[in-house]
């Protein structure tokens, strides 16, 4: 399908993408340079979380701990109650899964000063299957007390999250894609904490998404509007703490809410805005994601086609939200 | 004068033993005081270890100052296992972390002084422990954090014999190895009962000495019971310049109380009213508080 950023543009060629975990390591050499505090982590992962440059320049400051995730975050607290500020960089899958009771323990009861960069999250991993794949993530992470979930959009935010991690108080996961994205941020954005970045105004629905679903709702925007609906695009980078009053805004405002995530429907986002709805302002609500199963095997493009997890499949939730579905 | 004080004044090493037993043997009271009193508790595992962390916070073994927890160079102490937390608050506030009064709430509503340690509610806490296999991943990152800063801190963590068949352990011990870490001293409180059985009844743990040293430890055995011999031993380290340290401190599960000594039931067994009578003659101390 040709996108509708193109239709609507008439540009021949398709737009730049961006690997967001550069935008990441670049942003760690820079926080590196001027904080000494700012350490790095792997579990092996050096090519995969894009570490050579940054051993290279501060190899002091940088540990592999080897394939070993739950010693991996433990070094992670004691970095931290050291004075340091360690950023643990692997892929998500390990980072959370295997190391799942350290992140409770060590990081978020002990509200320690430790940053999670999951790498290659949700279904990145495409044909490499369900082990690799990390869509469980998100509800594994927010609901642990404590601890601040953020999805970036694209480059431009994964940047900005970073350089906003270096000074905040408690841990922090950070889910950082490896499927190329276009940017769906200005250059001069500035990442703020718990609040959901209004990207498109409209009056008869909104979508609700993040990472790398966010330039597929913006399209999916375009394609409603060309049946003459008017769709807001929030995205909803932190999770947790999470928006609530954008939240609410979009069910006083507009006639119900979409949430698409990269990931199980159950526990994530969707479950995060259907909480704060069903609580405090019960609204109409799709939630678009994985039901229930594990992804087969396929490229992450294939597989979010598959999934619905597309432009045209939040359209599609769209009017059927609003009973316009043909 | 403080306690620490009166211990720097001992000349004689028989005085500084006789001292520091009578400290540890404060400590197991004090502890069985407080399992008896919440009715819930490691009291096992607390007698076992007593003298192990009466050597190191009251025989001034770690660079402490407990009138500023949070000192940057401090030595680091993690207590991995952490359901010995009655014996280890014992330690703490007979150190002057906090008043002994507060060992009273142990384990009540709201009380500071969780059934497992939280650093962000008692002074002196490093880590949260109490699941088995987290202290000595943390105390790996507390010693990388010294050399990252060119820092001199020691990082000392105690562990217990069962708690080293969590995989986590050797995970953090290959990584001390890789690194280096001869700022790092693991303390295995070795009284060979686990919750359920005997040790090696349940998953054998021998030739610890030769795992310890597979992994890159310079290891040392020694009674773990003999303060003396603890404190010579913790005053030598690193053992091996270069080398990660590694104690096996030979102890008994229940040291001191006759009924609780070496039975597996003790692990999280508390004493009765009577019980905790007949562990204070035993003892020979007159009241924990």
């Amino acid at each position: 399908m040709v996108s509708p950023v193109i239709l609507e543009t008439g540009e021949s060629q398709e737009p730049q993408r961006f690997d967001c975990r550069d935008a990441y390591a670049k942003a760690l050499e820079q926080m590196a340079e001027q904080d000494a505090r700012v350490c790095v982590v792997i579990n092996d992962s050096l090519s995969s979380a894009k570490m050579k440059d940054f051993k290279a320049k501060y190899p002091s400051r940088f540990v592999n701990v080897g394939i070993a995730e739950q010693n991996m975050v433990g070094v992670g607290n004691g970095l931290a109650n050291g004075g340091m500020i360690p950023y643990l960089c692997g892929a998500s899958c390990f980072l959370t899964a295997r190391a799942m009771e350290q992140v409770k323990v060590d990081l978020a009861y002990s509200k320690a000063n430790v940053r999670i960069c999951g790498m290659s999250s949700g279904m990145a991993y495409g044909q490499l299957g369900p082990t690799h794949h990390s869509i469980e993530d998100i509800a594994w992470t927010r609901i642990l007390p404590n601890l601040t979930v953020i999805v970036p959009a694209d480059d431009v935010e994964t940047a900005a999250v970073m350089r906003y991690s270096l000074h905040h108080d408690g841990p922090i996961f950070i889910r950082i894609s490896r499927i190329p994205v276009r940017r769906a941020l200005g250059e001069d954005y500035e990442f703020r904490l718990g609040r959901a970045v209004k990207l498109r105004e409209g009056t008869d629905i909104t979508i609700i998404t993040n990472g790398v679903l966010v330039v597929r709702a913006l399209d999916a925007a375009l394609l409603l509007e060309e049946q003459g609906k008017s769709v807001r695009v929030l995205n909803m980078s932190t999770i947790k703490p999470i928006d609530e009053e954008a939240i609410l805004e979009a069910a006083r405002t507009t006639r119900g809410v979409v949430t698409a995530e990269e990931g199980l429907a159950a526990g994530g986002l969707g479950g995060a805005v259907a909480e704060v709805l069903a609580l405090r302002h019960p609204a109409p609500m799709r939630i678009l994601g994985l039901q229930d199963v594990f992804a087969p095997t396929g490229s992450a493009e294939f597989l979010l086609e598959h999934f619905n997890l597309t432009a045209t499949g939040m359209r599609d939730a769209a009017l059927d939200l609003i009973g316009e579905r043909k | 004068m403080s306690l620490e004080e009166k211990f720097e004044k001992l000349d004689d090493s028989k005085d500084k033993e006789q001292w520091l037993s009578r400290r540890a043997n404060w400590i197991r009271l004090s502890a069985m005081t407080m399992t008896h009193h919440a009715k819930l508790g490691h009291t096992g595992g607390d007698l076992s270890s007593a003298d192990i962390l009466a050597t190191l916070y009251l025989g001034r073994i770690l660079n402490l100052n407990p009138e500023e927890p949070r000192w940057e160079q401090r030595d680091r102490f993690v207590m991995s296992k952490g359901h010995c937390s009655a014996a280890f608050y014992s330690t703490l506030a007979s150190r002057g972390f906090f008043s002994v009064e507060q060992l009273k709430t142990f384990m009540d509503p709201l009380s500071m002084l969780n059934g497992h340690p939280d650093r962000n509610k008692l002074p002196g806490v490093e880590a949260n422990t109490g699941p088995l296999g987290h202290g000595l991943p943390i105390a790996v990152g507390m010693a990388l954090a010294a050399r990252m800063r060119n820092e001199t801190w020691r990082v000392f963590v105690l562990v217990g014999d069962g708690e080293l068949q969590e995989g986590s352990n050797w995970e953090a011990a290959m990584c001390a190895q890789q690194y280096d870490l001869d700022n790092l001293i693991v303390i295995v409180d070795r009284n060979r009962i686990q919750q359920g059985d005997f040790t090696e009844s349940t998953i054998r743990m021998e030739p610890l000495v030769d795992r310890w040293t597979a992994f890159g430890f310079a290891v040392k055995e020694l009674d773990g019971h003999d303060h003396l011999a603890l404190y010579q031993a913790f005053s030598s380290v690193p053992l091996e310049k270069g080398k990660p340290s590694c104690f096996i401190a030979r102890t008994i599960k229940g040291r001191g109380v006759s009924f609780a000594e070496n039975k597996p039931a003790w692990h999280h067994g508390v004493p009765t009213r009577e019980q905790l009578e007949i562990a204070q003659r035993e003892l020979g101390v007159e009241a924990a508080w």
